[in-house]
């Protein structure tokens, strides 16, 4: 189970990353917010509010990415019994659920200008709050069994209960009628949102991207530490 | 290559994974009329009868349809096929415009009217700064 897992030879790179992240990440922002605030163009319906855009869709873009990335490691991890996979999932769902939030709130405040509603039952709004409670599941179940082994399998299965609603959240649009848009950024077929608005929400993803691998790393060192302090007790 | 234990895991969670899948597929399914957040007019002529519960509509606001009489205001939802008359007093949301897209909440009158209690814009999937819309348009 430890064949390939050595933390101390992990830590030492993954203990010097944050700083470099860090400045990547203040770098990228800047441009990202500069663009997405002042240089973006404001939209032909919606004005200025379309910024909000420039916020909410990266952090769901990037809750859908960190769940998805938790399954799979979670489920190769547990069929495997790779033990970093796991830390590495644990590691990455605070940010998740965080930019969920983010997803949320930003929904709710971008709603109320343009659609008339903070909230409404539509499928891609219930989906995105199922998503939310799989990430606080799956964090609790962290917290409640001390044993590992347990955690594993518990966590594993949270994920894969939580999987299945992912492809229900990129779809929700296009299968019911919701009070969602169809998708505007396609990667087969020509996108239907402007090149001058689309460069600022790549770059703000990118940023959002960072900053998750940044809590992913602070994360990952404490659980590297707990580890080390442990193989320290028991010597 | 594989021990007989990883085999196993593989597929009980190929199980699992199958499993759900079937069932969330069969819930959606049988869900599909509670999920839909709104009903076309096209729907709404289907309808064997009139139901008194509120409900959601859905089109796109006719042109030329709004008419503001006093407090009240008046318009069309059409999907292009049948349409539905909308009566309405309040607040409307700023995306609120004709030929763009609408959903109205509310109480059917009878196929042809739909008292509503409240209006939601629905934008659409486009998206671009005023001056491309209106190089757009001069085409």
């Amino acid at each position: 189970m430890f064949k390939y897992f050595e933390p101390s030879k992990i830590f030492s790179i993954t203990s010097k990353a944050p700083k470099y992240v860090l400045f990547l990440f203040i770098i990228i922002l800047s441009i990202g917010l500069t663009e997405a605030l002042i240089l973006s163009p404001e939209d032909y319906k919606q004005g200025h509010s379309v910024r909000i855009m420039y916020v909410h869709v990266p952090a769901a873009w990037i809750s859908l990415g960190v769940f998805s990335t938790i399954a799979f490691l979670s489920i190769v991890g547990y069929i495997f019994k790779i033990r970093n996979f796991f830390l590495i999932s644990k590691s990455l769902a605070p940010s998740g659920l965080v930019f969920n939030i983010i997803a949320l709130v930003t929904g709710a405040i971008w709603g109320k200008p343009t659609w008339g509603t903070w909230w409404a039952w539509d499928a891609r709004i219930t989906s995105m709050l199922i998503l939310a409670l799989f990430y606080f599941m799956y964090l609790v179940a962290w917290r409640i069994y001390e044993n590992d082994e347990k955690a594993f399998k518990a966590t594993t299965i949270i994920t894969i209960l939580g999987i299945i609603n992912v492809p229900i959240i990129k779809y929700s649009v296009d299968w019911w009628n919701t009070l969602h848009q169809p998708a505007s950024i396609n990667i087969l077929s020509k996108s239907s949102i402007h090149v001058s608005m689309l460069y600022p929400l790549l770059m703000m993803t990118a940023a959002f991207a960072l900053f998750s691998l940044l809590i992913f790393l602070m994360k990952y060192n404490t659980e590297l530490i707990k580890i080390k302090n442990k193989g320290l007790d028991r010597l | 290559m594989y021990g007989r234990k990883v085999k196993l895991r593989f597929f009980f969670i190929s199980l699992i994974l199958a499993t759900l899948v079937l069932a969330v597929f069969l819930v959606i399914k049988s869900l599909k009329e509670n999920v839909i957040f709104f009903k076309s007019p096209t729907e709404i002529k289907a309808l064997s009868e009139i139901d008194k519960k509120k409900i959601r509509i859905g089109g796109m606001v006719k042109k030329d349809s709004i008419s503001i009489i006093s407090k009240e205001i008046n318009f069309i939802v059409t999907d292009f096929k049948n349409e539905i008359n909308v009566i309405y007093s309040g607040v409307v949301p700023n995306l609120f415009a004709e030929e763009k897209g609408v959903v109205a909440e509310g109480y059917l009158k009878d196929k042809n009217f739909f008292l509503a209690t409240k209006i939601l814009a629905k934008h659409d999937e486009n998206y671009m700064p005023p001056e491309v819309k209106a190089a757009i348009e001069e085409k």
